[in-house]
């Protein structure tokens, strides 16, 4: 297929559109296949394209249950960002966010990645100095921050109420000015036809149900679509993760799946040019190219498949909007929905080899895989490609629970709601 | 989602603050066992349908309950008090 550019919308206009091809193949699931990704979110995909086209592995297939894009791929608020506090994850997200800004390019589909800034705001002294801290640790890891008064946000955000006689006022904030957000479908339509472009067989439609074993060793699956042997099976499901670690006989894992909800408004002209966080509650909030609000707060706090939540978030997390945009308060909801997001026990996610030969695991991910996905997708390449770690997810284990050596950004402890 | 408590009666499930999974149980004290102390602490089952799990009724009686709910559903099917009350709670929330 030949690559998108002003050229072929130049061309493809002349015949009304109609000509376009579709972006990638539907193929028939072939027999037997090197490497087997189970999941076509977003690091599924990318895991595939980065283990054709860096690791030179051909012979790859994913294999999604239902329609590319109708997991947490297609269901998050889409911003991307670096602002940790612990090296190890400062390092794998600013990573992250380097394959990001190049990423339109890499992949010929333009993912319309927006630097627009992320702003975390502070409404206590103490707030503010472990911001300081935090946007050392940023710069110190070679990732951008800037501490911003309490002015400089009033000047910027002329929507925010910045006011001191309320309950949490504004005091400063830490923004990171290349963070922002992206088109969350096309990463996954990107990723999926360049990853096509590649060889690799995406199968839509095609749920695993089944792993075929050789004592431990994984050596393939069943599928709603028949047999499928592999000689390395990588498990890329978010929110299903324990389900289908089930299937392989994988019981128990340091992680829970909780639903996240996200809400859209009504359109509105330009209002908030950024993303802004409240920092004492949590808020995240941007709008997006259509003009909605896109919001969205912590997780509804019980286990759940659902993929929606009940009201008292809503109400919660628009009581925080209105608290932070007065003027928001008479908007209404266009669409609200959820997803399940696999909450693990310190906050920070897996991406390793095993835990049974030929297995391989890249789960996790609770509220921030969305960010992670360039990056992610190249490392769980590179572990399925090497048998071993790459430098940037040697921390990300599974035994780093039993170790000792959990990686919990908020100190909050195993409790998965609270990441 | 509403909780019957077996005490208050049923009431919005932002009265009770969610604790988590009650099929882990803690070790005894004096087990010096690594790997039980680490899958009372860190290893879930998580399961999609039934799921035994534990919540207190912090915004009234204060009760940990026992709770058997879906998560794919959210339905209720028992609630129950936990400690020397247990028992006492009811089937079909
Ligand atoms: C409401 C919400 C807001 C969020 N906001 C942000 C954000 O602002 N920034 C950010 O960085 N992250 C955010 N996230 C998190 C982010 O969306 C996820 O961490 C990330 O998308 C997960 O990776 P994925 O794209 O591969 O997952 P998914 O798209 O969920 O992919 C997993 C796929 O596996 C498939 N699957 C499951 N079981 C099977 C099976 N048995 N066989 C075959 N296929 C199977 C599923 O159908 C699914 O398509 C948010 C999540 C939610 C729900
Ligand atoms: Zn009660």
């Amino acid at each position: 297929m030949s690559d998108y550019s002003a050229f072929s919308l130049l061309k493809n206009a002349f015949s009304g559109h109609r000509n376009w091809k579709s972006a990638w193949r539907k193929p028939e699931p072939r027999e037997n296949y090197e490497v087997v990704i189970i999941g076509g979110g977003g690091h599924g995909l990318a895991t595939a394209y980065y283990l054709a086209k860096i690791y030179g592995v051909r012979n790859i297939a994913v294999l999604e249950k239902g329609n590319l894009g109708g997991g947490n791929v297609g269901r998050n608020t889409t911003i991307v960002r670096s602002n940790y506090l612990l090296p190890a994850n400062i390092r794998f997200y600013e990573y992250s966010m380097k394959l990001w800004e190049g990423l339109s390019r890499e992949i010929n589909y333009n993912v319309m990645f927006s630097q627009r800034g992320v702003l975390n705001l502070a409404h206590t002294p103490g707030q503010l100095d472990e911001y300081a801290r935090r946007g050392n640790a940023m710069l110190m890891e070679g990732a951008d921050a800037e501490l911003l008064s309490r002015e400089e946000i009033s000047r910027r955000i002329p929507g925010l109420y910045t006011g001191q006689d309320t309950r949490f006022p504004i005091l400063g904030g830490l923004n990171q000015p290349r963070a922002g957000t992206a088109r969350h479908d096309a990463i996954a339509w990107g990723y999926a036809r360049a990853a096509d472009r590649q060889g690799v067989d995406i199968i839509e439609n095609c749920e695993v149900i089944g792993f075929i074993k050789d004592g431990d060793t994984v050596t393939g699956l069943n599928t709603t679509r028949g047999e499928i042997s592999a000689a390395k099976v990588g498990v890329s499901v978010a929110g299903s993760t324990s389900n289908v670690m089930k299937l392989a006989g994988i019981d128990k894992l340091p992680i829970e799946s909780h639903v996240l909800q996200a809400f859209v408004t009504e359109p509105l002209k330009p209002l908030i040019d950024t993303v802004v966080t409240f920092g004492a509650g949590h808020l995240y909030i941007s709008q997006s190219d259509k003009g909605g609000l896109v919001f969205g707060g912590d997780v509804d706090g019980y286990n759940s498949y659902a993929q929606r939540g009940n009201l008292p978030i809503f109400e919660h997390v628009a009581a925080a909007a209105v608290t932070m945009f007065p003027n928001l308060s008479r908007l209404r909801l266009l669409r609200n929905w959820g997803g399940i997001v696999d909450m693990s026990m310190d906050g920070s996610p897996i991406i390793c080899k095993g835990p049974l030969p030929g297995l391989y695991l890249n789960a996790g991910w609770c509220y921030g895989g969305f960010k992670a996905t360039p990056a992610a997708g190249h490392c769980f390449a590179h572990t399925i490609a090497k048998d071993e770690p790459h430098e940037l997810n040697s921390k990300y284990t599974l035994d780093r629970f039993f170790n000792g050596n959990e990686l919990d950004e908020n100190g909050t402890g195993p409790i998965p709601a609270l990441h | 989602m509403k909780i019957k408590c077996p005490i208050c009666g049923k009431r919005e499930a932002s009265e009770y603050t969610y604790i988590g999974d009650a099929t882990v149980k803690r070790p005894d004290v004096n087990n010096t066992d690594e790997q039980s102390w680490f899958e009372y602490v860190f290893q879930r089952r998580n399961p999609r349908g039934d799921h035994e799990e534990h919540w207190q009724h912090t915004a009234a009686c204060r009760s940990i309950l026992k709770v058997k709910r879906n998560t794919v559903t959210h339905k209720i099917s028992s609630v129950d008090l936990e400690g020397p009350w247990q028992g006492q709670g009811e089937e079909n929330n």
